[in-house]
C-alpha cells in the first residue's frame, strides 16, 4: 500500500532560528519525490518531520490523509534510510533486515521466508547469515533499502543514502533505487544536494534553499524554466549577467548588463527598472557574433578540452566567476586562442531574465 | 631456606620481566613485518627503554604478583610460632581450608555454617548490588551519553564525581548518622507518625546494602557512559522508525552493543563489592555477616595470618570464577573489557 504525503504550511523552528518556512506542496500517492538543496537548507529537517522525529511548530504533515501530530516514529506509515544508513552491526543481514518485523512480533519462520524475499529483491541472495561488516558499500546500501522495506511502509524517505558511495557505485544505485521504487509501487521521498540524483531519479522536484521550497516541478521544468535566480543557478550550470531591465514587451526583457544590453525571455513578467538577472546556459551560447542583444564579447581565459564537448572560459562580468560555455564536438568550430578577445552569441529565446535574488554558492 | 629462595626471586625476576619485555617486543617486530618499523628500544632509547621496563616489572612483581604468591603459600601452611617457622612442623596442609569448610583444623564431621553462610551470603549479596547498580546507573548512563547536551553533562559529572570526594570511611559514618535509631529517617519517620518505634536500619543491614550500593556506582557509570557514548545516534533512531518501542531498543539495540562496558562496569562493582571493608565494618550490624570483616578477624583477632591467607584466597578465587562464569555466559571476551 502506499500513501500521499501532504505538507501543509509547515514551519518549523528551532529557538529563533527558523529551519524550514511555510512549505506547502502534495507529494503523490507513488511518486519519486526529491528535495534537492545546499546543506543547511531545511532538507533534512523536513525529511525528521515526516519521518515524525519531529513536529512541525506550525502547520501540519498528513500522510494518506491523515494528520500526524503527536504520532511518533514508530507509529508512522513510514520508513528511513538514513544517510550513514545506520545498520545494526552486531546483527546479521537477515536480523537487520528483519528487525521491524521482530518488533512487531512475527515469528521467526515467516522473518527467515521475508528476509530471504526481500534479499531476493536487492539482488543478495544467500547473504542473509553474514554480518553487515562483511559487506561492501553497496551490498550495506541494498540491505538498508531492505530493511525498510521489509515493515511495508507506505513511504519510504531516504535520506542522502547515496552520498558514501564512490561515483561509479553512486550511478549505478540510481537506476536500482528507480527500478526498486516502480517495483515496490510506493511512495518515494530522497532528499540530495546532488543535482544528478535528483535530476535522474525523480518523478518531481522541490528545489530548497534557506528553508524556502523555491520551486516544485519534474526535473525539465526546473532545468529549463527556473522560476528563481536561486533555482537558476544551483541546478546545473548556468552564467548570470546582472543589471536592471531597460525594456520589457512581448514576454522578452532587455537587461542593461556589465556586457551591454542583452535580451532574454521575461517569465516573471518584470518591468522597467526592476534589477534582475539574465541567465544563459553553457550549451545555449555558441562562438560568433549574432544580435547586439545576444552577443557578448570577453577575453578567453582557458580553453578545456574534454573529449565530446569542449569547454570555454571567459572573462565574467565580475572577476570572481567566468563565463562558461561548452561547444560540442563536431561543429567544426575553430577554437579561439587563449587569451584572445572573442564573441559569443546566445539565442534570447533560451536566455532567461529573472529577478535579482540570491546566487547558489559553488 | 624459604626465605634465601625467596631473596633471590625478588632480585632476579625483574631480570626475568625485562627479557620476557624484550623478547615479545622483538617478537612482535617480526609478526608485523615492517623492517622499517622501530622497535621499542630504538623508539625510547636504551637508557629509557630499560628503565620503564624494570620499571614496570618491579611493581608488577613486587607490588602484585609477589605478595599474592606470598599469601597463597601462607595459606597452604600451619600457623606456627616464629621458632618453628621452615623447621619440620612447616610443611603444606589443607589445614587452613578444612577449617573454613568444617571450622576444625582436623574434623570433617559437621560444617563450618558461621562462616560457609557468610561467604555466600556475601557472595548472593554482592551479585544484587551489582543487579541493582545496574539498574540505577544504566538510566544515568544512557542519558549522559545520548540525550544531555554538552553543558548539561558536564554538570551531571560534577554532580556524580564531587560526592565521592568525601571518603568512603566519612561516608559511612554519614550513613550510620543518617540510618540510625535516632538517626534522620527514623526522626522523620517518627514524627510523620508513620512507625510507632524506630526501625533498626542498621541491625536489619538495610543500611549496609544501601551503603554498598552506593559505594560503587560511579565504577558503574563510566564505563556504561562509555560503551553507549560510542553507539551512532543513528541506530537508536533507526530503530525507533522501524517500530521499536524504547524496552526493545535498550534491549536490543543499546545493550547489546553496550555489552563490554557493562561487563567491565559489573565485574568491577562485583569484585569491590565483595572485597569491601569498610562498609561492612562500619555499617554492618552486629548480627551482620559480610566475608571480609571475617577474614579481617583471622588476621587481626585470631592473629591467624595462615587462615586469614586461605579465606581471602578462597573470596578471591570464588569472584575470579564467578566472573569467569558470567563473562563465559554473556559471551564477552575479557579482551574486550579492557576495550
Amino acid at each position: 500500500m502506499s500513501a500521499n504525503v501532504e505538507l501543509d504550511h509547515v514551519t518549523i523552528r528551532f529557538g529563533s532560528f527558523i529551519a524550514v518556512k511555510g512549505a506547502t506542496l502534495n507529494i503523490e500517492n507513488g511518486e519519486f519525490f526529491s528535495f534537492l538543496g545546499p546543506s543547511g537548507c531545511g532538507k533534512t529537517t523536513i525529511l525528521r518531520t515526516i519521518s515524525g522525529f519531529l513536529d512541525p511548530s506550525e502547520g501540519a504533515v498528513r500522510i494518506g490523509g491523515r494528520d500526524m501530530r503527536g504520532i511518533g516514529p514508530n507509529k508512522r506509515p513510514t520508513a528511513l534510510i538514513f544517510q550513514n544508513l545506520a545498520l545494526f552491526p552486531l546483527m546479521t543481514v537477515a536480523e537487520n533486515i528483519t528487525y521491524g518485523l521482530r518488533v512487531r512480533g512475527v515469528s521467526r519462520e515467516k522473518r527467515r521466508r521475508r528476509a530471504d524475499e526481500l534479499l531476493n529483491l536487492i539482488a543478495l541472495p544467500g547473504t542473509g547469515d553474514k554480518l553487515v561488516s562483511e559487506l561492501s558499500g553497496g551490498m550495506r546500501q541494498r540491505v538498508a533499502i531492505a530493511r525498510a522495506l521489509a515493515v511495508e511502509p507506505q513511504v519510504l524517505l531516504l535520506d542522502e543514502p547515496l552520498s558514501a558511495l564512490d561515483l561509479k557505485l553512486r550511478q549505478h544505485m540510481r537506476n536500482e533505487l528507480r527500478i526498486i521504487q516502480q517495483r515496490v509501487g510506493i511512495t518515494f521521498i530522497y532528499i540530495t544536494h546532488d543535482q544528478g540524483e535528483a535530476l535522474t531519479m525523480s518523478d518531481r522536484i522541490a528545489v530548497m534553499n534557506a528553508g524556502v521550497i523555491e520551486q516544485v516541478g519534474d526535473g525539465r521544468s526546473i532545468y529549463d524554466r527556473p522560476e528563481t535566480a536561486f533555482v537558476a543557478s544551483f541546478v546545473g550550470e548556468n552564467n548570470p549577467f546582472d543589471g536592471r531591465v531597460v525594456a520589457a514587451e512581448d514576454g522578452h526583457a532587455v537587461v542593461e548588463s556589465a556586457f551591454g544590453r542583452l535580451r532574454g525571455r521575461n517569465r516573471g513578467g518584470l518591468g522597467v527598472g526592476d534589477p534582475a538577472i539574465l541567465f544563459v546556459r553553457p550549451e545555449t551560447f555558441s562562438l560568433g557574433t549574432g544580435q547586439a542583444d545576444s552577443t557578448v564579447e570577453s577575453e578567453v581565459l582557458n580553453v578545456a578540452f574534454e573529449g565530446n564537448m569542449t569547454h570555454l572560459f571567459f572573462r565574467g562580468p565580475d572577476s570572481k566567476k567566468p563565463i562558461v560555455i561548452t561547444v560540442p564536438r563536431g561543429t567544426g568550430a575553430s577554437m579561439p586562442e587563449q587569451g584572445s578577445r572573442t564573441a559569443i552569441r546566445f539565442d534570447p529565446e533560451e536566455a532567461l531574465v529573472l529577478p535579482a535574488g540570491r546566487l547558489a554558492r559553488d | 631456606m624459604t626465605s634465601t629462595v625467596g631473596r633471590m626471586l625478588i632480585v632476579l625476576l625483574p631480570f626475568l620481566v625485562i627479557a620476557v619485555f624484550w623478547a615479545t617486543a622483538v617478537m612482535e617486530r617480526r609478526i608485523a613485518g615492517h623492517p622499517g618499523q622501530r622497535g621499542f628500544f630504538e623508539r625510547n632509547g636504551i637508557a629509557i627503554s630499560i628503565y620503564l621496563l624494570a620499571a614496570i616489572g618491579i611493581w608488577i612483581l613486587l607490588m602484585i604478583v609477589l605478595p599474592q604468591l606470598y599469601m597463597v603459600d601462607y595459606s597452604f601452611h600451619p600457623k606456627l610460632p616464629a621458632a618453628q617457622r621452615g623447621g619440620e612442623k612447616d610443611v603444606y596442609t589443607l589445614e587452613n581450608y578444612r577449617y573454613f569448610i568444617f571450622g576444625s583444623t582436623v574434623r570433617t564431621d559437621q560444617f563450618n555454617t558461621l562462616h560457609l553462610r557468610a561467604f555466600f551470603l556475601t557472595i548472593g549479596a554482592s551479585i544484587f548490588i551489582t543487579i541493582l547498580n545496574f539498574a540505577i546507573c544504566y538510566p544515568i548512563a544512557y542519558y549522559m551519553a545520548q540525550v544531555a547536551g554538552p553543558a548539561r553533562l558536564r554538570v551531571l559529572l560534577l554532580l556524580l564525581i564531587i560526592p565521592y570526594w568525601v571518603n568512603e570511611i566519612l561516608r559511612a559514618f554519614a550513613l550510620v548518622i543518617i540510618f540510625g535509631t535516632s538517626g534522620l529517617i527514623n526522626t522523620a519517620l517518627l514524627n510523620l507518625g508513620a512507625v510507632s518505634n524506630p526501625i533498626d536500619f542498621l541491625g536489619h543491614d538495610i543500611a549496609l546494602y544501601t551503603g554498598l550500593s552506593y559505594a560503587y556506582l560511579l565504577i558503574m557509570v563510566f564505563p556504561l557512559f562509555n560503551a553507549i557514548e560510542s553507539l551512532d545516534k543513528n541506530q537508536i533512531e533507526a530503530a525507533r522508525d522501524l517500530g521499536a518501542p524504547w524496552w526493545h531498543i535498550h534491549l536490543f539495540v543499546v545493550m547489546p552493543f553496550a555489552k563490554p562496558g557493562i561487563a567491565s562496569g559489573c565485574t568491577l562493582v562485583f569484585m569491590l563489592t565483595a572485597g569491601a571493608l569498610a562498609a561492612p565494618l562500619i555499617l554492618g550490624g552486629p548480627k551482620s555477616l559480610w566475608f571480609t570483616p571475617i577474614v579481617y578477624d583471622r588476621f587481626y583477632q585470631a592473629f591467624n595470618w595462615n587462615q586469614g591467607s586461605a579465606y581471602a584466597f578462597v573470596l578471591l578465587l570464588a569472584c575470579i570464577a564467578f566472573v569467569l562464569l558470567v563473562l563465559k555466559l554473556f559471551k564477552v571476551s575479557l579482551g574486550e573489557i579492557a576495550r
